[in-house]
């Protein structure tokens, strides 16, 4: 009982931290929002950004959110085997997802659009950023909890880490989706 | 239990993938609808929208029969927060931007410059 409410209250604490993450994100996204057109003689976003590409990263990331699901399910069940595999099609997704994003901003960088040109590119940079390197700090957590989930097992301990690395790995996916409309199919519109 | 749990990660997953694709068609697509820019706009903010709560209810299992309380409640304070920054924000940047004249901007540019 006792172990009980420790868990839901560091699941509460974590809640809190990913609301107040919220906050961080919803003031990048003021920020993008006014910049949008401020290209200041440089590329404008419509000529920049790439839809097919945002698509394609937006079903990995919609697609690692239900693997990522489904290890927390197999982790219930005390399914180790299971639980390991999401975790890596998880961790493989995340990945994937990061390789494209990286891949954008380096062909960005090659076309001289770098955060410096213009007011529009350093908002960019900063909202798809910060959330590229939620994404890497997630990765290494995936790392984490599959070493500690070969060592000591399924413990509780580990089971309710899993618990707060799925809130926060769906939470990323949530901000992703505004990313993708507000960032690429707003400035094809 | 477990059944259920699944079923939920299952529909929600279908419905988050039909809502992307939705979505981008209505951007590339837009003469298939015919739509103007206001009515993809719209369209695709909605689906937006519908798409949040979707991952809401059938990912983080939030909504009127959610176990606690106060999730919900700091989550409804966080998007308060929000709606105050974002649309504060632009209603202020909006005025500001329409409140000066080009002749300003370029001033205030080349001062800038040096």
């Amino acid at each position: 009982m006792n172990e009980q409410k420790s868990e839901d209250k560091s699941i509460f604490g974590f809640w809190v931290y990913l609301m107040t993450d919220l906050i961080l994100f919803a003031a990048l996204f003021a920020a993008f929002a006014t910049l949008r057109n401020s290209n200041f003689g440089g590329p404008t976003a419509s000529q920049l950004l790439d839809v097919n590409n945002a698509l394609a990263e937006t079903l990995i990331l919609l697609t690692s959110s239900f693997t990522c699901g489904l290890a927390l399910l197999a982790a219930e069940r005390n399914n180790r085997g299971w639980t390991i595999g999401w975790l890596g099609a998880t961790f493989a997704l995340g990945g994937a997802f990061l390789t494209l994003e990286l891949a954008e901003f380096s062909k960005f960088l090659a076309q001289g659009a770098s955060w410096q040109t213009s007011g529009f590119l350093s908002s960019f940079f900063t909202l798809v950023g910060t959330h590229g390197l939620h994404i890497s700090i997630g990765l290494l957590w995936i790392v984490v909890a599959l070493f500690q989930i070969g060592f000591r097992g399924l413990s509780p301990f580990v089971v309710s880490k899993l618990k707060r690395f799925a809130l926060f790995w769906h939470f990323l996916d949530i901000v992703w989706i505004f990313i993708f409309t507000i960032v690429y199919l707003m400035s094809h519109v | 239990m477990f059944k259920n749990k699944l079923v939920l990660y299952i529909t929600g997953f279908l419905i988050s993938i039909a809502l992307t694709l939705a979505a981008f068609f209505a951007v590339v697509h837009p003469e298939f609808f015919h739509f103007d820019s206001t009515a993809v706009l719209t369209a695709i903010l909605v689906l937006a929208a519908l798409q949040f709560l979707t991952q809401a209810i059938f990912f983080l299992h939030l909504g009127p029969g959610s176990e606690s309380r106060w999730d919900v409640a700091i989550f409804a304070s966080t998007i308060i927060l929000i709606l105050i920054i974002v649309v504060g924000s632009l209603w202020i940047m909006n005025h500001l931007n329409y409140n000066m004249t080009p002749q300003q901007i370029n001033q205030y540019l080349m001062d800038q410059s040096g």
